[in-house]
């Protein structure tokens, strides 16, 4: 199950560099988009022949007046997915489906300052953060780390607000982070969005700085990401096999093969979706269950969790 | 629908609030078992339940005048009633564009919302409201956006803050309260507000349940009922006005207890905001008297077996103790002892008549 969902026209799709593409999207049957936040992500659903690619893409406005979404989309290398599936097959004109926004990585609103790093296209949650810190007069400094060759395109989306705050490095170290994390004043957090590399190592810098936890922030998808091992689960009572395949959450499958299931917060902490396992060990990701009941093997929670063995069967 | 209003009903001195046969058969009767203990009792709050007052995000009922008026009274003598840390503007936003989105699709009859980019026009018939303004620019309201909205709807709000992996209580607006104080709670965390209440701590009610929002989710609004009791219709049993009314419940005698006595239910109502990341918390009470809800065969019988086996801490903490016992004794008279399905709803569609 998707939850509910959107339609969407493709108002433009617009080539910023070879691999980045900037969308534009509107309600494709009128009215409005609905509200969202800085750091808010925006779920698609790309239907390609009999498949589905599900990608999840930061926001990069959030427009008081909901007239539309936009996100950039990095065509990954390789991909035989949903990145390349936008690069390569949607174009203007075209409606699309989306979950509602959701918001993993939002602004902290009592800090005094906010200090941004980023790296790649993980600069796109920080153009709605700086668009909400200038209206909101909050002052933000942002590192933007990339490659030499893709200079030119950050220089451009940053361009509206060049000058001291803006500093963009291709040199490929960090090293430039030591000093101005040293000297930021108090109230100002750190938020840092990018390949893992680039984060692990601002979020350790500013830990050997001494940055209370408190004040580091670094942008996760976490349960929007439903990727593991294939396995297969047996719904006892229901009498059937699901195939859950690598890209694919237990719940989704589950619900995909007909099979109504309880659920409430599809990210592993309401215990809602609690189901038993009659054989079989559970892969926990949730939040729910307490470190005796996960070491029991007994309860999985079907929305976040998967299967540590190649068959799982549930009660249900 | 059109809602007959009854704007000249009090909630003080007189008190001539009262509900009609139709309000007291929509009541949100919180009792599915006879015997009641605290639980996550959270469900989605989606439209529909087992009577109407749970059909919309926010409802509006017979009542809508009298309380707006109320809490206008309220905010006069006592401005504090209302308090927003000033990091909470895009969530005063949120709750206003949330509030007027829901009245005008749910009750088109009585409110409209004209929207041609961020200028905005606000239609509140029943209030005799007409405002325009630029959504996002402050300046262009007679209030605060927050406090403008919320002096429009029944019901008390707060806004909670997520960071930290907490939620602090960093605004609202608190006039129809039972017994707490938003000027004392404000910028509190989430298990310091909740410090006050028995029993639940040790069964980790409130672990699980802000585990469990930290991660609700945008359109995905959920809901519980609670409850406590109040003597005569009185919305503001504030701490702030103890003086007032807590000597109301020396004065129940066996003769006025069906009449004075009230269930006190507040179907809360929880909603993640989207530009804020803030969750608006709907705390919409309802009042009805012991005599009224006797008249519901089902509500007058269940009602007498929880108030008779409640737990004395929570029996204490709800203020009953000192007239339990008078209105177990009036209820036992409607209390046959029958099995009682489980569930809330009335089981009738009509009312016998009063007394």
């Amino acid at each position: 199950m998707m939850g509910q969902t959107l339609k969407l026209r493709v108002a433009s799709a617009v080539t910023l560099a070879p691999t980045l593409k900037a969308f534009r999207f509107v309600p494709a049957e009128g009215g409005l988009v609905p509200a969202s936040g800085p750091g808010a992500h925006l779920r698609l659903f790309l239907r390609d022949g009999d498949k589905v690619h599900r990608n999840a893409y930061s926001l990069i406005a959030n427009p008081d007046d909901r007239s539309h979404l936009s996100i950039i989309v990095r065509r990954v290398a390789a991909s035989k997915g949903g990145s390349a599936f936008l690069h390569e097959q949607v174009r203007e004109g075209d409606v699309i489906e989306a979950g509602l926004p959701a918001n993993l990585f939002p602004v902290i609103r009592t800090a005094r300052r906010h200090f941004m790093v980023s790296g790649g296209i993980g600069l796109t949650p920080f153009l709605a953060y700086i668009a909400a810190f200038e209206a909101g007069g909050t002052p933000w400094e942002l590192h933007h780390f990339c490659r030499p060759d893709e200079r030119g395109v950050f220089e451009a989306l940053l361009d509206p607000y060049a000058g001291t705050r803006v500093h963009i490095h291709s040199g490929g170290t960090l090293d430039v982070l030591d000093g101005p994390l040293s000297h930021q004043p108090l109230g100002t957090h750190v938020y840092t969005c990018g390949p893992d590399a680039l984060m692990t190592g601002a979020l350790e810098r500013a830990a050997e700085l001494g940055w209370p936890k408190a004040r580091l922030h670094s942008e996760s998808f976490g349960g929007a990401v439903a990727g593991g091992a294939p396995f297969i689960a047996v719904l006892r009572r229901s009498g059937i096999e699901v195939a859950v395949d690598a890209e694919t959450g237990l719940l989704d499958a589950i619900e995909a093969a007909g099979v109504e299931a309880p659920c409430l917060c599809r990210g592993g902490a309401c215990g809602q979706c609690l189901i038993e396992v009659a054989d079989g060990v559970p892969e926990h990701r949730d939040h729910f269950l307490d470190h005796e009941e996960r070491a029991s093997n007994r309860f999985i929670m079907t929305c976040v969790s998967r299967s540590k063995t190649p068959r799982i069967v549930l009660d249900l | 629908m059109t809602i007959q209003f009854k704007p000249d009903e009090t909630f003080r001195e007189d008190f001539t609030y009262s509900n009609s046969d139709a309000a007291v058969l929509r009541f949100p009767f919180p009792f599915p078992e006879d015997v009641y203990m605290y639980s996550v009792n959270i469900e989605p709050h989606v439209p529909g339940g087992p009577t109407p007052a749970f059909d919309n995000p926010f409802d509006v009922d017979e009542h809508y005048v009298a309380e707006c008026r109320e809490r206008a009274k309220v905010l006069e003598q006592d401005p504090s009633r209302c308090k927003v840390l000033p990091h909470m503007m895009a969530a005063q936003w949120d709750t206003l564009e949330l509030i007027m989105e829901s009245f005008a699709a749910s009750y088109p009859a009585h409110f409209t919302l004209t929207r041609e980019g961020t200028n905005w026009t606000w239609e509140n018939r029943p209030l005799g409201i007409r405002d325009s303004f630029v959504f996002g620019d402050a300046s262009t309201l007679p209030l605060p956006p927050f406090e403008y909205i919320t002096r429009q709807a029944q019901g008390d709000f707060t806004l909670q803050d997520q960071r930290e992996d907490n939620l602090f209580v960093d605004g609202g607006m608190v006039t129809t309260q039972a017994d707490w104080s938003m000027d004392f709670n404000v910028g509190m965390t989430f298990h310091q507000w909740h410090g006050p209440v028995p029993l639940a701590h040790e069964k980790g009610v409130f672990d699980r349940a802000l585990k469990f929002l930290l991660r609700l989710q945008f359109g995905a609004p959920v809901r519980r009922l609670n409850w406590t009791m109040t003597v005569n219709p009185r919305l503001d049993t504030s701490p702030e006005n103890y003086p007032q009314w807590g000597p109301d419940r020396t004065t129940l005698t066996a003769d006025n207890i069906g009449a004075k006595l009230h269930l006190r239910v507040e179907l809360q109502s929880l909603f993640r905001l989207p530009r804020s990341n803030a969750i608006l918390f709907g705390i919409r009470c309802y009042l009805c008297s012991i005599e009224d809800l006797a008249r519901v065969e089902v509500w007058g019988k269940r009602l007498h077996r929880v108030l008779r086996d409640l737990h004395p801490d929570i029996a204490d903490y709800k203020g009953t103790t000192r007239y339990r016992d008078l209105a177990v004794a009036y209820l036992a008279a409607f209390d046959d002892g029958a099995a009682l399905p489980s569930g809330t709803a009335p089981r009738q569609a009509t009312l016998p008549p009063k007394g």
